[in-house]
């Protein structure tokens, strides 16, 4: 490795400041030249100007610009790059302000105030007031909304104008996360037209305007000169394609057609890393896989039964055969360790097939014969795994039947459904978020139908409670609730991987929760 | 020639008729599929409410029936709806795609049919000789291959190792025809290669088959040039056959080509349907099959009619 690489692997967060140093006076440079030289690597101010092309996996040609049907990666980015949230996930995983300038609550977290920022555009030259902040958001909710995110808001009780540029919420119960709830992509600011949003708008606050758009093969964003968000929207054109086919979205960056792609296929993409000006990136996300066990069905009602399932399988081998390594074992809770409130002193579940024969044993049984439904649909390789699956298993006394569900209508027929089965979370930010969304007793998608009194108290307690501390501790105590009795397999979390050209630049830390920095890389990204 | 109108009017009231037909299976076969577009939208993060709004919306709560007579009464008007997903005009929707997809089979089309015909001339010409061989071998090598491997194998030697053409065909309207014809020189070359073989070997099977009757011979006899043979005596006798293949092919050409689309992500109609398809959306999905059917019914009818035109037996059928 030269040192230009070494800079290159620091400027693009591959390896922090001391390995850099280390590398660097292992190739003979003094110390003082090593961190000055690290530290202009670092501050290297981003570039103005420049084209992005990209390639995306995700996109369809009946994608609407009405933001209650997003449903993909191409339109997530599409709506971080022309409209504004209220918030924003900041590259440390927190919430910060966007469109807001500041928010408070009363202490009970149910009453919050959001202060808007003075004198913004739109890019048709209306300035942001409050009213556009409360259609933009009704219009996900009430009886007719066909919006994905509609049972988040529900815990809306009103939303109110104070004066032009103050909104208010009142909530049912107490929310300390409720910032949080903001950041969605659902919920970029579109400006007011006659008391509603227009969802098919193209206006919006953010850094750059949709010049072109064809639903599932293209769209064309250029920078707006007037953008209001300082050190942000650094490229002039961004151009953004949908390359479903894997090796065609690889040889597209290899041929230079393209400088950055999203999910290169990991089987190749050791060939990938060895083409010179190319260069592969891994974040640790929120993306996790699971095997929801259904924990009212005749099967698994006995938690000893579902410790035998998760006792059963090999998750490093998972991580290692269906991951290709991207990835790392999952200890049965949904809380990335790169999330607030990850409880580090939890152990981590591995193989075992004593303790699960031991665990069978203690619901009476000394065989155990089930079968797991799954499909591609759930996530790529989930088959592969249930196979794997199958193999360990059956070192346990577990006869593990794979069933191979057709990929159209999982989601409809199979997941909910079956009493066992595969499926993906993309992750929330917040514990609260992420077990409100699937394990809490009433969520729409609690996939496990699990309804534990002490988690879904915590549960509550937690979501209003401001003490930190206390707050840290109960969300530990959840997650290993959700370990030792939940029903959900939780077997690995995998790393959100990109493949880019060594021009594009990103800033030292990004945010995790999504891929490509939240899907805010084009305002955040820039080009050498 | 009288004759010749009247089959053509049976030809295609009989084409309208098979229309009707198969946007009914159309309609049946999305309706077989699990699940709706309400759900498939909305996909995991469907909840009962939103998916009733969302049907309530689209009118996806009515009967099937129902809304398969709404659409016939006012397809019959002229009015093929618009995108259930995203409520885009289907004309808005389909004419880019629709001329893309035109383009590219124009292209493969005007490169193949005359290199598959003049190769299968030579080769009856030049049977069992080495050139016979070879290109035979040739054609079917590479319609042995299926397509997206034939698409990859260009890719790797004429995109990754030598940058002489663009492995994305990526067209825009502002892309001008030679730039066009450029980019999609990859995907209309693995065109040619898939369809090629089928002409060629049909061209080369009817003219043998010719060439042993007792006139060409009697051609042969008279000291009448090789070429001459082929081309006066042998060609318009063979025609019929040739003809059919070919229409076969075009329509192929137009129809059967989302592989490759896919793999060069050429924004054509073959990626449209596989998306609506995906999504129930189904007014597109029987804008695109109607208009994929009525291709196989037009150029099934113009072969025919070609082949009543070259062969004065079928001109003057009794």
């Amino acid at each position: 490795m030269s040192i230009k690489q070494l800079e290159e692997s620091l400027k693009s967060g591959l390896i922090d400041r001391r390995t850099f140093i280390g590398g660097a006076l292992a190739m003979g440079v003094t110390l003082s030249s090593a961190s000055m030289m690290a530290s202009a690597a670092t501050n290297a101010t981003p570039n103005s100007g420049g084209l992005l092309k990209v390639g995306f996996t995700q996109g369809s040609s009946s994608d609407s610009l009405d933001p209650a049907t997003y449903s993909n990666d191409f339109m997530f980015a599409l709506g971080y790059a022309v409209f504004n949230n209220l918030t924003e996930i900041a590259p440390n995983g927190s919430a910060q302000p966007e469109l807001a300038e500041e928010y408070e609550a009363t202490p009970d977290a149910k009453t919050w105030t959001f202060k808007l920022r003075k004198g913004i555009l739109f890019s048709n030259g209306k300035t942001l007031d409050a009213t556009d902040v409360l259609v933009s958001i009704s219009h996900h909710m009430g009886e007719s909304s066909k919006s994905a995110i509609k049972p988040l808001l529900s815990q809306i009780e009103k939303m109110y104008a104070k004066d032009p540029l103050t909104v208010v919420f009142e909530l049912k119960v107490g929310n300390a996360d409720f910032p949080f709830v903001f950041t969605d992509y659902h919920l970029g600011i579109r400006p007011a037209v006659d008391g509603k949003i227009d969802p098919m708008t193209k206006v919006g606050t953010g850094g750059y305007q949709l010049a072109e758009f064809e639903p599932g093969v293209r769209a064309v964003f250029k920078r707006r000169k007037d953008y209001w968000k300082q050190g942000r929207a650094h490229l002039n054109t961004v151009e953004m394609s949908v390359i479903a086919d894997p090796a065609a979205r690889m040889s597209a960056l290899m041929t230079g057609e393209v400088d950055l792609i999203d999910r290169p296929d990991l089987k190749t993409i050791h060939l990938l890393k060895r083409r010179p000006g190319i260069k592969v990136h891994t974040a640790n996300g929120t993306l996790h896989y699971t095997m929801p066990m259904i924990t009212q069905s005749e099967q698994f009602k006995d938690v000893n039964v579902r410790l035998a399932m998760k006792y059963a399988i090999d998750r490093e081998e998972l991580v290692a055969k269906v991951l290709k390594g991207y990835g790392v074992p999952g200890n049965d809770h949904p809380i990335a360790s790169s999330m607030p409130y990850f409880a580090k002193g939890l152990e981590q579940r591995s193989y075992d097939p004593d303790k699960a024969k031991f665990y069978l044993k203690k619901a009476g049984m000394s065989k155990f014969k089930t079968s797991i439904h799954t499909s591609d649909a759930a996530f790529s390789g989930a088959v592969d795994a249930c196979l794997l699956y199958s193999e360990s298993a059956r070192k346990a006394n577990i006869d593990l039947k794979v069933v191979r569900e057709p990929n159209d209508g999982y989601w409809s027929n199979v997941w909910l459904k079956k009493p066992f089965c595969t499926s993906y979370w993309g992750g929330r930010p917040t514990p609260d978020l992420m077990f409100s969304a699937g394990y809490a007793a009433d969520a729409a998608w609690n996939a496990t139908h699990w309804k534990n009194p002490e988690f879904n108290k915590l549960l509550l307690s937690a979501r209003a409670e401001l003490d930190q501390a206390k707050r840290t501790e109960m969300y530990a105590d959840m997650q290993s609730l959700c370990r030792d009795d939940g029903g959900a397999l939780i077997p690995m979390f995998g790393q959100y991987v990109s493949a880019m050209n060594e021009r594009v630049k990103m800033p030292s830390q990004i945010s995790e929760m999504w891929d490509l920095d939240c899907q805010r890389f084009i305002e955040r990204w820039w080009v050498a | 020639m009288n004759n010749l109108t009247k089959q053509i009017g049976q030809r295609l009231a009989l084409g309208v008729g098979t229309l009707f037909v198969v946007s009914i299976l159309i309609f049946i076969g999305i309706e077989l599929l699990p699940g709706d577009l309400a759900q498939e939208i909305l996909g995991q993060s469907a909840t009962p409410e939103t998916v009733a709004a969302f049907r309530q919306e689209l009118g996806l709560d009515k009967s099937p029936f129902v809304r398969y007579i709404d659409w016939l009464g006012a397809a019959l008007q002229g009015d093929f709806g618009r995108s259930l997903a995203n409520g885009r005009e289907l004309s808005e929707l389909l004419s880019g795609r629709l001329l893309n997809t035109l383009f590219l089979a124009g292209f493969a089309a005007i490169i193949s049919v005359p290199l598959a015909i003049l190769l299968g001339l030579l080769c009856a010409m030049y049977r069992n000789s080495w050139f016979d061989r070879t290109i035979n071998t040739a054609a079917l090598t590479s319609i042995s291959l299926p397509e997206f491997f034939v698409a990859y194998l260009l890719i790797l030697f004429l995109a990754v190792q030598n940058n002489v053409f663009p492995a994305l065909a990526q067209v825009e309207s502002a892309t001008s025809f030679g730039d066009a014809l450029y980019r999609t020189f990859l995907p209309a070359l693995t065109l040619i290669l898939v369809v090629v073989a089928h002409m060629m070997r049909m061209t080369r099977a009817s003219i043998i088959n010719v060439l042993s009757r007792p006139y060409i011979e009697m051609a042969n006899l008279k000291g009448l040039s090789r070429w001459r043979v082929i081309f006066k005596h042998a060609l318009p006798n063979a025609l019929g056959p040739i003809i059919n293949v070919v229409a076969l092919n075009l329509a192929y050409l137009i129809v059967g080509v989302v592989v490759v689309e896919v793999v060069f992500v050429y924004p054509g109609l073959g990626q449209l349907l596989v998306d609506s398809v995906v999504k129930r959306d189904i007014p597109i999905v029987q804008a695109v099959g109607l208009f994929f059917a009525s291709t196989y019914i037009v150029l099934n009818l113009l072969a025919d009619i070609l082949s009543i035109l070259t062969n004065p037996r079928l001109r003057h059928a009794k």
